[in-house]
């Protein structure tokens, strides 16, 4: 392997830029109209446009991108996280190609993207999961009432195809069951070109916590610990910290040891997310779903273990891993992840696309680590997600961790787009995150009060 | 009878067109969903009326505070 095509922009293609640099290896960005001058694009060792702005028509563009990797001459792939990275037939069509795919295999990705098929492969290996019903494929909805019945209320309407909080929908009886279901299934069918959904119970104070798990392809697996990402805004997660605060050592381990006994019964080849909720009154725990991706707070762990998943991504894929015993991977401290979004917290986090006119974070150190794919000046455009920045600070432990945060997010200057750095410090503030007692439900609970507090 | 130019107030790819021209709105009820930074943003009718027109296609950019419809109260 001598030459990686980055299917990704931002933060993510600049991210992994480095870490070829860091490898020695040549890196090739692919770019939109919107992104002609992107940060990923300079960054990167050769650039090539791929099409118009909108991603179906240059990030989603296989061809395109198969086209790119044969005039450059690149002999990997690593397509970051979203647009490609979870669709099997994208990971057969660039090994069809005779290139290295930098991930996990394309059967890995199908077991675990199809939402149901992942909860019956994970019950199949002693890992708990939430209570649900079976599938439901649109139009059809025989026998739902029925189904929710057995589940129980609240629940959630989900989307096979969906993720990341995308087609998912919270049903408090049976009076709302069907029209959501439909709605639900029209929703993902033009989205994900899926329209299958099934039931699932929703735990009403719940944590999200998940494990890293990174598997060598042969049924063996180490874990990096967990993170939690109980601080989450319309599903999206703004805050992530390693190790989970207040969580029972006994949880924690038996939450990993579930993580890789799935890894272990799918043969789990690369980097990947097992993610769990976890009832916050009893600590019980049960199978989300897992991510078959880096993931945008992979930087949380690589700041608690010291470890660099990327390149272990890279160097896997190009059988060159080191055999890493589980014993070697320690957690270390505490590390905290804040999300830097081009939104309006007060607008219900309305995105605010629009020109950084000023762009200034904190100095990168040990204990501070910043991973943006904009510089002061750039465009921060409709067509792709508001990530403008990722703050992650380390500290001794959670205090100093999240103290340092404050200081970091306190020295942020952002102009030219609304951003939600002021509520970020008033929810790192807020007393009920202070104690380490965030739920899923916090930024709703609290919302008002951290969009009028003005962070300490 | 009065015609009220409904506006968006961020800039988005018109992802879905719900409404005609011709067809009855309540107030709220959305006319089109605009998808901005991956989140679907639907544009309302502020009171209840009758769809006018609408200015824009799915597909297409709507800039923020551009007219995309009108319905006549």
């Amino acid at each position: 392997m001598k030459k990686v095509l980055i299917a990704n922009r931002g933060e993510i293609a600049c991210r992994i830029v480095r870490a070829c640099r860091k490898l020695g290896l040549a890196s090739v960005a692919v770019y939109s109209e919107a992104d002609a001058g992107a940060l990923h694009v300079e960054l990167a060792d050769e650039a090539y446009a791929i099409g118009p702005s909108d991603a179906r028509e240059s990030y989603l563009r296989v061809d395109r991108i198969l086209d790119v990797a044969r005039r450059s001459g690149a002999d990997a792939v690593h397509p970051g996280y979203g647009f490609l990275s979870e669709r099997p037939s994208f990971a057969t069509a660039v090994t069809d190609a005779g290139l290295v795919w930098i991930g996990p295999s394309a059967q890995n990705i199908a077991d675990m993207g199809d939402k149901e098929r992942a909860r019956v492969i994970a019950s199949q290996c002693g890992v708990p999961v939430v209570p649900g019903s079976g599938r439901f494929d649109a139009p059809d909805l025989g026998g739902i009432e029925e189904a929710g019945a057995q589940v129980g209320y609240p629940l959630l309407v989900k989307a096979s195809a969906g993720g990341g909080g995308i087609g998912m929908r919270r049903v408090d009886d049976v009076s709302a069951l069907r029209a959501t279901a439909l709605a639900t299934q029209s929703m993902a069918a033009r989205a994900f070109g899926d329209g299958t959904v099934y039931l699932e119970r929703c735990i009403p104070v719940a944590r999200h916590v998940e494990v890293q798990v990174f598997g060598f392809g042969d049924g063996r697996a180490v874990h990096f610990h967990e993170r939690d990402c109980s601080t989450q805004r319309r599903f999206q997660k703004i805050i992530e910290e390693s190790p989970a605060p207040g969580l029972p050592a006994a949880t924690r381990e038996r939450m990993a040891g579930a993580a890789l006994r799935l890894c272990a019964a799918q043969r789990y080849d690369g980097a990947g997310t097992v993610e769990f909720i976890v009832d916050a009154a009893s600590f019980e725990f049960y199978f989300l779903e897992m991510n078959t991706r880096i993931q945008v707070e992979h930087p949380v762990t690589e700041m608690n273990t010291g470890r660099d998943l990327v390149a272990l991504q890279i160097d896997l894929a190009r059988g060159a891993v080191e055999r890493l015993a589980q014993a070697a991977i320690a957690s270390r401290g505490h590390a905290v992840e804040c999300r830097i979004y081009a939104e309006n917290p007060a607008k219900r986090f309305l995105p605010s696309p629009g020109t950084l006119e000023r762009f200034v974070l904190p100095p990168e150190s040990a204990q501070l680590r910043i991973d943006t794919g904009y510089r002061g000046g750039d465009r921060v455009t409709h067509f792709y997600d508001p990530l403008i920045a990722k703050l992650v600070c380390h500290g001794a432990d959670r205090t100093e961790a999240v103290d340092r945060m404050l200081d970091a997010l306190s020295r942020t200057e952002i102009a030219g787009v609304t951003t939600n750095v002021a509520f970020l410090r008033a929810a790192l503030s807020h007393p009920v995150f202070r104690a380490g007692d965030v739920s899923t439900g916090f930024v709703d609970a609290h919302w008002a009060e951290l969009v009028e507090r003005k962070a300490a | 009878m009065a015609i009220i130019e409904i506006r968006t107030d961020i800039t988005g790819t018109v992802w879905k067109v719900l409404k005609r021209v011709g067809d009855a709105v309540e107030e709220d009820e959305p006319i089109l969903v605009l998808e901005s930074m991956k989140m679907e943003i639907p544009v309302a009718a502020p009171e209840r009326g009758i769809v006018e027109a609408i200015h824009v296609q799915e597909g297409e950019t709507a800039p923020e505070g551009s007219v995309v419809a009108r319905i006549e109260v």
